[in-house]
């Protein structure tokens, strides 16, 4: 089973990454759940998001507090957030981030979805859209096959230019 | 068709397919997305019924009891404090014998303020007379609410059928979800006893101390006939659809020593810790409790059980320990776990097996020994 954690800040999408993730992974033809750990949720609170992946229906109900993978949409997040907490040792830290960060040695690859969004002119009530360009990169990880990637994109998002992110993030990722 | 969908959306779905003829819901917290789904059905045109949005927990059972007893099919939903709000017209849809279907979304009460899963709102309305029914997937929400229709028309039955899933645990989730054509599965229905709307005419239903106990022990043989109408429908259901269901969910049972019995959610992780017991040469077992009421006879004679209860009744105990224990004669070990949403593990769970005690109760955060 492949787990997965995602931390963002309320209204940043993390809770869709989580839905379109294991949509993706169900078109790859594996069983996936996705669950947010929803609190007293506002716009800009740390919120955590968690996805499981696996060739088997998955009966866990818990949260993931081993992740194989975690993903930080805002890297303004890891002040205040353990982000790297149970990271499994030969686990994985993917941020939204144009640079490598200091103290996320190992396995840490970034991307810049933010600078992808607004490129793309994702942007939503003057937000960029974090959600699907992360898919992108996902794809290029592995994590799910980049057809099932667009296939999940567009089936919950009619806007192209969200297929179009995730194809640039698929591109600019160096997994 | 395989679809993905959380436990709400699978409510939603099923109650499109089955047809009621009148939704009632009151729209705002602690309401879920399920009528917020029916909602749009309605007006997509994708489901024909009467949508009616109302002031109150109270008057969204009221509306389903006047849908019934008019003679439709009728569905409402709600959660927690809202289940509480309307607790006299749960009692009235039972006596007045009104197949109504009702989902919960299972939620702690306040205060403290905590809108995650816990199961006393649905064990509250335990003297009610509905019948209730706990489910473990997404899956199994949709083809619980479906078969919940049946249960409640069946003649032998004529009694309320309340479906309930963990909050957010299970109606947030995301999990696959296989959706069919239901056929003939639910034909329209009509209520035997409706009134005649084209010839209005009023009733006293006042019931003397000579006759009301008979009504309400036609309610119980109602009951007691329900375990072999529920095991029917359940039959059908596998013979069409191909999924199978009883009054619980039995996991490595057969030589197990010891066995835990949980509801909901917590009883399908129940079989994540079972696999890891077995791993430790501990013959353990899972029997997830699906029907609450009528409440099943369980056959756990010889083995040693740990009960975990979402749930308490202050004073007394867990209300799932204590009813094994008055069912089958065995002291369990009695855990209290996941209150509120309190985060439980399946290691957690295995834990209160490697250190059960048999006859005692354990408030899991609270004792040490666990």
């Amino acid at each position: 089973m492949y787990e997965i954690r995602i931390h963002s800040r309320g209204g940043q999408g993390g809770v869709t990454a989580a839905k379109l993730l294991a949509l993706a992974a169900f078109r790859d033809g594996k069983y996936a759940t996705a669950c947010p750990f929803y609190g007293a949720e506002r716009r800009g609170a740390p919120v955590v998001s968690f996805v499981r992946i696996d060739g088997e229906p998955i009966k866990i109900y818990s949260q993931i507090h081993e992740p194989d993978l975690v993903i930080v949409l805002d890297t303004s997040i890891m002040d205040v957030v353990d982000v790297l907490q149970g990271l499994k040792t030969d686990g994985t830290v993917l941020l939204n981030s144009a640079h490598p960060l200091p103290g996320c040695n190992g396995a840490s690859l970034h991307v810049d979805l933010t600078g992808i969004a607004l490129a793309t002119n994702l942007v939503v009530a003057g937000s960029p859209i974090l959600n699907t360009p992360v898919l992108g990169a996902l794809a290029k990880m592995g994590i799910v096959t980049l057809p099932s990637a667009e296939k999940a994109i567009r089936e919950m998002f009619a806007d192209e230019r969200n297929v179009k992110a995730a194809k640039v993030a698929y591109e600019e990722l160096k997994a | 068709m395989l679809t993905i969908a959380t436990g709400n959306k699978a409510v939603a779905v099923a109650v499109k397919a089955a047809k009621p003829g009148v939704v009632a819901a009151y729209p705002i917290t602690p309401q879920t997305e399920i009528v917020e789904q029916i909602a749009e059905y309605v007006t997509d045109g994708d489901l024909e019924s009467r949508y009616v949005p109302v002031e109150s927990e109270h008057s969204a059972m009221a509306a389903c009891i006047g849908a019934s007893v008019a003679g439709v099919r009728a569905f409402t939903a709600t959660s927690s404090h809202g289940l509480l709000y309307m607790h006299e017209m749960v009692h009235w849809a039972a006596g007045a014998r009104l197949p109504v279907v009702m989902a919960n979304v299972n939620r702690a009460l306040g205060p403290g303020w905590n809108t995650w899963a816990e199961h006393t709102d649905a064990f509250s309305q335990r003297d009610t007379g509905w019948l209730q029914v706990f489910v473990g997937t997404v899956q199994e929400a949709y083809d619980a609410t479906l078969m919940a229709f049946r249960i409640a028309e069946d003649e032998r039955v004529l009694l309320p059928v309340m479906v309930n899933l963990d909050g957010f645990a299970l109606s947030h989730i995301m999990q696959s979800l296989d959706t069919v054509d239901i056929g003939d599965f639910l034909p329209p229905y009509r209520l035997p006893h409706a009134i005649d709307t084209e010839n209005p005419c009023g009733y006293g239903p006042m019931t003397g101390p000579a006759d009301y106990f008979r009504f309400r022990w036609d309610i119980e043989r109602s009951m007691r006939d329900a375990r072999g109408v529920i095991a029917e429908v359940e039959q059908e259901f596998r013979e069409r659809f191909g999924r199978s269901y009883g009054p619980t969910e039995d996991y490595r049972c057969e030589d197990a020593d010891v066995i835990v019995v949980a509801m909901g959610t917590l009883g399908k992780e129940a079989e994540v810790a079972i696999d890891r017991l077995r791993d430790e040469g501990i013959r353990a077992g899972s029997m997830r409790l699906r029907w609450f009421r009528p409440f099943p006879d369980l056959d756990l004679a010889g083995r040693e059980v740990v009960v975990i209860d979402r749930d308490y009744s202050f004073g007394f105990g867990g209300v799932v320990a204590h009813s094994i224990r008055s069912k089958t004669g065995i002291v369990p070990y009695s855990v209290i776990a996941g209150l509120g949403g309190q985060e439980v593990t399946y290691n957690d769970i295995a834990d209160f097996v490697r250190n059960r005690r048999p006859g005692e109760e354990t408030w899991f955060g609270v004792n040490d020994h666990v």
